[in-house]
């Protein structure tokens, strides 16, 4: 069996979204270079729904797939829907990652949820600190 | 077009020794440890092979122990040593920080069971100098360890200095000359080694056979038989035997040819890669492998930039974390000191004298492309060159 799904390997050669909203209403950046992945997503949001989105992505095969994935998942749809988008549901759309790159779906999730923090906060709206779980990296890494 | 330049994972098997494989396979499926004439035919044939690798190597046919491969040959060399150390109260070995896993990991094992491991630093250049060693050496020393070149940056290590050093010192010394054997001329007594392994795919031969040559006496670590005067047991792989015979002996003639075609492509291949802005070689560029090329780009990740490689045709290799199903990326980078962030953005090209000119181009024309492709989608890549990150390279 190959390393990736014939569906991640469609989302890695042929990325959906990719590049930058100049004039975003949000903008959320996950990961550290340190890690090997970092993900910065751009949306545009108008009474509530998410017009569009856009990434950049730093990272392997399956974060590129991830972040376009999650990108389409999300255009379009409400911000509540984008909210609720879980990391389970983007490996779902891709037909599976492997065990040591679910991280990469994982990384997609928190993006977005931080894009959509930043508009949150740039609008001054009110919204459930829960959602907003801790986002960063929480592996340790050897000889630092 | 499709271009293999992975020849340090695996080179592709000589036509020779894949013919050789398959006709000792069908004549000589005797076992050499018969006492019958079909099994004596293949004991004989184990030990025109034995003679002949000792011939190429320098070493007595006595002192070559067949095993399953560099790492079993590795293994064996460190666990001998240790053990006869620890009879004699010695538990110190030395070795470098970027030496392979085979080696390593063993090390890592022995750390657990007391022993105190000093690995030294190899500096930028990728290659640690002989007086590191005998400055690191102690009377409680009893083993040094270090690779003749290495596996990911192809650098080449002082050993026969190395080996003098350990040699006035009477302390063990083994070479891990995986990716040595069979591209460079070696020697085992020019070398001032006790113990070396080596590997048949590294050079054209049949994976699953290597050696591990000992001027010392070693006791196995697989046990059964008598096979190989007791050091290893179990039945003889002879078809790999003879075939990866039959690779060194190709290999060691072809040498000095092969040497400078594959130099001459390997130092355009570097040339033209370091026109890339924001990259750079890794390792010393004079005392490396002639088949090796070993990039850091800055701005990406390794694994989508092979990936996108294989998509064209380039089969590579890269020492990103995501390559290797760890976090962190290669041990080899981080002790030349390359940054986490720009290690994982690695690339490594082997070549063989199968290579061609016209790859060595295409090469060139897709790699920078690919880089591109991956940096215009980088906000890593939009942080340099806004100047809201530092450029490393």
């Amino acid at each position: 069996m190959a390393l990736y799904s014939e569906k991640v390997m469609d989302h890695f050669k042929n990325p959906r979204n990719v590049g930058v909203i100049e004039d975003a209403d949000g903008v959320g950046e996950v990961g550290n270079a340190k890690c090997g992945d970092i993900m910065k997503i751009y949306i545009k949001v108008k009474d509530g729904i998410v017009t569009d989105a856009k990434f950049e992505t730093f990272g392997c095969g399956s974060a590129i797939a991830s972040s376009s994935m999650a990108t389409e998942m999300i255009k379009g749809h409400p911000l509540t829907e984008a909210l609720s988008l879980t990391n389970k549901a983007v490996v779902e759309a891709l037909d599976g990652l492997p065990a040591h790159k679910i991280h990469c779906s994982v990384l997609a999730e928190e993006a977005i949820k931080s894009a959509i923090l930043d508009y949150y906060t740039r609008n001054n709206l009110p919204y459930d600190e829960s959602v907003f779980k801790k986002i960063g990296c929480a592996h340790e890494h050897d000889g630092e | 077009m499709n271009v293999y330049a992975d020849n340090a994972a695996t080179a592709k098997m000589r036509p020779a020794a894949l013919r050789t494989y398959a006709e000792t396979a069908e004549k000589y499926f005797g076992n050499p440890s018969s006492l019958h004439s079909d099994g004596q035919r293949a004991a004989e044939e184990l030990s025109r092979c034995r003679a002949k690798t000792a011939e190429l190597l320098g070493c007595s046919p006595r002192e070559i122990i067949f095993t399953s491969g560099g790492s079993e040959a590795d293994n064996q060399a460190i666990v001998a040593a240790a053990i006869a150390g620890e009879k004699k109260g010695k538990k110190h070995i030395v070795s470098t920080a970027f030496e392979h896993h085979a080696v390593l990991h063993v090390l890592d094992r022995l750390k657990e069971r007391g022993f105190e491991i000093t690995l030294l630093p190899v500096g930028e250049r990728g290659i640690v100098r002989a007086e590191q060693v005998r400055n690191a050496v102690r009377d409680d020393t009893c083993l040094v360890t270090v690779m003749f070149a290495n596996n990911e940056i192809g650098t080449i290590q002082p050993v026969a200095e190395i080996g003098a050093v350990c040699r006035e010192k009477k302390i063990p010394f083994h070479t891990d000359a995986v990716q040595a054997v069979g591209h460079v001329p070696v020697d085992v007594n020019a070398l001032n080694a006790d113990m070396l392994s080596l590997s048949a795919h590294k050079f054209g031969g049949p994976r699953g056979v290597g050696a591990l040559v000992s001027k010392l006496p070693v006791r196995p670590l697989i046990e059964g038989g008598a096979q190989e005067r007791g050091r290893r047991a179990g039945t003889e792989n002879l078809p790999a035997i003879v075939a990866m015979t039959t690779a060194l002996e190709l290999s060691v003639a072809e040498m000095t040819e092969a040497d400078a075609k594959i130099r001459a492509m390997r130092d355009k291949l570097i040339a033209g890669l370091k026109a890339v802005p924001h990259c750079a070689l890794n390792g010393d560029e004079k005392s490396r492998l002639s088949g090796n090329v070993s990039f850091c780009f800055e701005g990406i990740e390794g694994e989508s930039l092979l990936l996108l490689l294989d998509e064209a045709g380039i089969r590579a290799s890269s020492g990103s974390a995501c390559t290797s199903g760890s976090l962190d990326p290669s041990h080899v980078l981080l002790a030349i000191g390359r940054p986490h962030e720009v290690a994982h953005g690695s690339l490594r090209l082997t070549l063989s004298a199968d290579n061609t000119q016209e790859e060595i181009d295409y090469m060139l024309k897709e790699i920078p492309r690919v880089v591109q492709y991956l940096r215009d989608m980088s906000p890593v890549w939009r942080d340099l060159q806004s100047g809201k990150r530092n450029y490393v390279l």
